[in-house]
């Protein structure tokens, strides 16, 4: 039997074995209908899966498990679709199951300051539904309006505040949800402990690879009475990075600390008319939240370290509106790119903060290189880089080039003792730039751990440790003329 | 860290030749945790030539340490640059190691507003069962790259294998501090704990015993200063609630004394997590509450399945934590799924076994 008939029979048994257990409306297999499915947020890859299952209760996830199981299918779990690594990519001979319908708040407990939603909940919903107890879920991914907790979970999301307020991984208590097989299973607990190993903290972050996930109970917490932002300018890249360490060695955590070369800069503001110091070789953002006292002790401190430090410009937000105002270039960096090029590949690793201008020297080396522009945002504070090569995909040569800027910036950020991936996660996208970061000994380590908990290799395979063959590319992501989906999100 | 290091090699050598005689080592640190979890068997294995802070930069709120440095030193060393390990650590006695740290996974009075063991480890190198040197996580806030190991290994008491190094993220230490007393019963300490808990409060430790609860806050100082002037309760000397804390943390307090007495002569001491909220457990025995209501530590002879029984009721689980019959099970029973797991995990980590047999479970 040649690939393509051997697909459509493994399409048909799928599908028989599926309409078994789901009402006809919650499975989707033509063509038309799963084409809305094909690739995530990284729109380079596109894949059609062989069906789409969309449960709309936990007995039904565990039959589409099951049924999966037995015919050996690989399942890829699907939250909003806006991973940016290609992690919800569909398998050629899977199915994928979008668990968008898994969208109600459980319960908001203000007396434990905890919520349990279903995994399909968007993470914007759980602070606006928490919001009338004083509370909210901290972990705020740019994407939040639209990401799910799910999809939180798997990538283990962070934002521009987890500096202060720690990662999903910090603010996630318990997750239920389902093995390959579809046995139901429960990790963490509402106490902080549990007995045993620690499984939750390998379950989050591990991109649907070791179980699916259809309910989580997220910690909140009481909503500080106030946030200021200062804006700083420097007239060069080096005094903002030493500015950023100096605030730290002050012994101040900001609640937000980011940075935009001026490249970048110029591109928001044309975007956003924020009032951005257009003049400004960087600009760093720096957020204070609290009681009223202590935003006004915490923001006279950064005040006179960020002088110390040489800052040529310094505005302290007035009010919420203008510290809005401040956010909302840093937050529209990728939509105010596509406006300045065709195309633009985002790059996505973390370094230690006092390699930054190490890096974005590197970086500037690299633009001479390969030939093409790279505009930067930074979440400073905790190190994580977001370079966004401009290119025009439908120069081939250039596209090439892109890619090569791409790894080399990867591999660059691993040398200077970071990672390739700070939050948007290895999926499909930094298959090759695992091997450069993890050796084979570390890689068939993950992949045994994989094993302990998926024995059959049925969930998500082929996302994010590499067999030794896929050792070969570099990891990029790549956005070609606008066809992101979301185009309108803020991101990073 | 690389296999070139003469003390790393060592192990790995020590390792091969446990493998080839089939013989379990039971992972030696600095011994001051081994009434904690099941009786170690074995041959020692000391890895307390892995010594020494590798790498410490303050303004990278990042330190990498090896498993054999004592965690005094590592706490000295972070003090004299104005940071700290927020989590509180508990140091049973003097010559506890940060690999026995790591494995323990034990904080202290600051656990329910600072974070656990867990939620400061960025990553770690491993020895495994095979005795290869692997590598998880890294020196950065923000680490997405493959699974996260690194983690799982805090609170593993050494079943996956020797944590060779860590690397943990640390934070200044906070500019000001104060504690309050109240005159509580445990009913309405526990409902005033979370009534607070729902507001942004400074508060960063708890302890209820005897019908007083004290409050430790701690922040920026004019945050400290505002919740002191709306809580009200009576101020706590800051030398001797220092002295108190210390002891709640290293489990010298009278408390504890008066708990590790009682082992002696046949009670035990358990340690039962439960979700805050949980009620007041009607058990006989002594009982101290920390972490707003989170950890409940009794003093009890009351049989096993009963504590069991009444922590899984609330949503928690309960740990004997001490005590000189252990047939019970350090560790409370777990579900079938999760059960599996725990042995598929230990064979992927440590398919000889080598490591720690007996210690978390007694067949893992």
């Amino acid at each position: 039997m040649n690939a393509p008939d051997e697909r459509a029979a493994r399409q048909r048994a799928a599908v028989a074995e599926l309409s078994a257990v789901l009402p006809a409306h919650a499975l989707l297999w033509q063509r038309e209908d799963t084409v809305p499915y094909e690739c995530d947020g990284l729109t380079a890859y596109r894949q059609l899966p062989l069906a789409v299952a969309l449960p709309e209760n936990d007995a039904q996830v565990a039959a589409v498990l099951q049924a999966c199981h037995r015919l050996q299918v690989p399942v890829v779990a699907r939250g909003a679709g806006t991973g940016l690594s290609g992690g919800a990519l569909p398998h050629e001979l899977g199915v994928t199951l979008s668990l968008a319908k898994f969208n109600k708040i459980l319960s908001i407990d203000p007396l434990s300051q905890t919520a349990i939603v279903q995994c399909g909940v968007r993470n914007l919903a759980i602070s606006e539904a928490a919001a009338p107890h004083g509370l909210y879920y901290a972990p705020d991914p740019s994407s939040q309006i639209a990401c799910t907790i799910g999809g939180n979970v798997a990538e283990n999301s962070g934002g521009v505040h987890c500096l202060k307020y720690g990662l999903t991984l910090h603010n996630v208590l318990r997750v239920k949800g389902f093995l390959a097989d579809g046995t139901p299973v429960e990790f963490g607990s509402a106490a902080l402990d549990v007995p045993g190993l620690d499984c939750l903290s390998v379950m989050i972050g591990s991109e649907g690879m070791l179980a699916v996930v259809t309910e989580v109970t997220v910690r909140l917490i009481p909503k500080p009475q106030l946030a200021r932002c200062i804006m700083a300018s420097f007239d060069d890249i080096q005094s903002a990075g030493n500015a950023v360490a100096a605030i730290i060695a002050a012994g101040i955590i900001p609640a937000g600390l980011e940075m935009m070369d001026k490249p970048m800069t110029a591109a928001v503001e044309d975007f956003v008319h924020a009032g951005y110091d257009l003049n400004a070789a960087a600009i760093l953002l720096c957020e204070s939240d609290g009681t009223p006292e202590e935003v006004a002790e915490e923001i006279q401190r950064m005040l006179d370290v960020l002088t110390g430090c040489g800052a040529t410009r310094l505005e302290v937000s007035r009010d919420e509106a203008q510290r809005l105002k401040f956010w909302s270039g840093r937050k529209n960096a990728f939509p105010a790119s596509g406006r300045i090029s065709p195309d633009y590949m985002c790059m996505d690793s973390t370094i230690p903060r006092k390699r930054l201008a190490d890096i974005l020297t590197a970086i500037g080396e690299m633009e001479v290189k390969h030939g093409l522009r790279c505009v930067n945002v930074f979440h400073a504070g905790d190190g994580n880089l977001h370079p966004l090569i401009l290119f025009d995909a439908n120069d081939e040569d250039q596209l090439h080039r892109a890619e090569a800027f791409g790894a080399d910036i990867l591999e660059t950020s691993v040398r200077l003792g970071g990672t390739i991936t700070g939050e948007h996660g290895v999926g499909v996208e930094k298959l090759g730039s695992m091997c450069v970061q993890f050796s084979d000994a570390e890689r068939a380590q993950m992949l045994a751990l994989k094993a302990a908990f998926d024995p059959q290799g049925l969930l998500n395979p082929g996302k994010v440790i590499p067999t030794l063959q896929r050792c070969a590319e570099g990891g990029k992501m790549t956005v070609r003329r606008g066809l992101l989906p979301f185009a309108e999100l803020e991101r990073f | 860290m690389t296999a070139t290091d003469p003390a790393l090699q060592a192990l790995i050598d020590r390792i091969g030749q446990a493998r080839a005689a089939r013989t379990p080592l039971a992972i030696r640190g600095g011994s001051t945790k081994d009434f904690y979890g099941g009786t170690p068997s074995g041959e020692a294995f000391d890895v307390t030539a892995l010594k020494g802070i590798s790498s410490y930069e303050p303004s990278e709120l990042v330190v990498t340490v090896r498993c054999g440095t004592p965690l005094e030193e590592l706490e000295r060393t972070l003090a004299e640059q104005g940071q700290c390990l927020p989590f509180e650590p508990p140091r049973f006695k003097p010559g506890g190691t940060v690999g026995g740290m790591v494995a323990a996974g034990l904080a202290g009075p600051s656990r329910a507003a600072a974070g656990g063991v867990r939620d400061y480890v960025l990553g770690a190198t491993l020895l495994n069962g095979r005795g290869e040197v692997l590598s998880f996580g890294g020196q950065v806030m923000k680490n997405v790259a493959g699974y996260d190991v690194s983690r799982l290994l805090a609170g593993s008491l050494g079943v996956l294998g020797v944590i060779c190094e860590v690397s943990l993220k640390v934070l200044p230490l906070q500019p000001a501090t104060t504690t309050l007393r109240f005159e509580l019963d445990q009913p309405t300490a526990l409902k005033t704990l979370h009534g607070w808990a729902a507001q942004p409060l400074p508060i960063n430790a708890s302890a209820w015993w005897d019908g007083m609860l004290v409050v430790r806050l701690r922040g920026a100082r004019a945050a400290v200063d505002a919740a002191c002037a709306k809580l009200g309760g009576e101020h706590v000397d800051d030398a001797l609630a220092t002295t108190f804390w210390q002891g709640l943390r290293d489990h010298q307090d009278e408390f504890f004394v008066g708990a590790q007495k009682a082992v002696t002569h046949g009670a035990s001491l358990w340690r039962l997590s439960l979700p805050a909220i949980a009620p007041p457990l009607p058990l006989s025995g002594e009982q101290l509450v920390e972490w707003s209501g989170a950890q409940r530590w009794i003093c009890t002879s009351t049989p096993a399945a009963q504590l069991r029984d009444a922590a899984a009721r609330v949503g928690g689980h309960a740990t004997l934590f001490m005590a000189q019959d252990k047939s019970a099970g350090t560790f409370a029973p777990l579900a079938a799924p999760l059960d599996r797991l725990h042995r598929e995990l230990k064979a992927a980590f440590d398919p000889d076994r080598i490591f720690n047999p007996g210690r978390l479970y007694p067949d893992l």
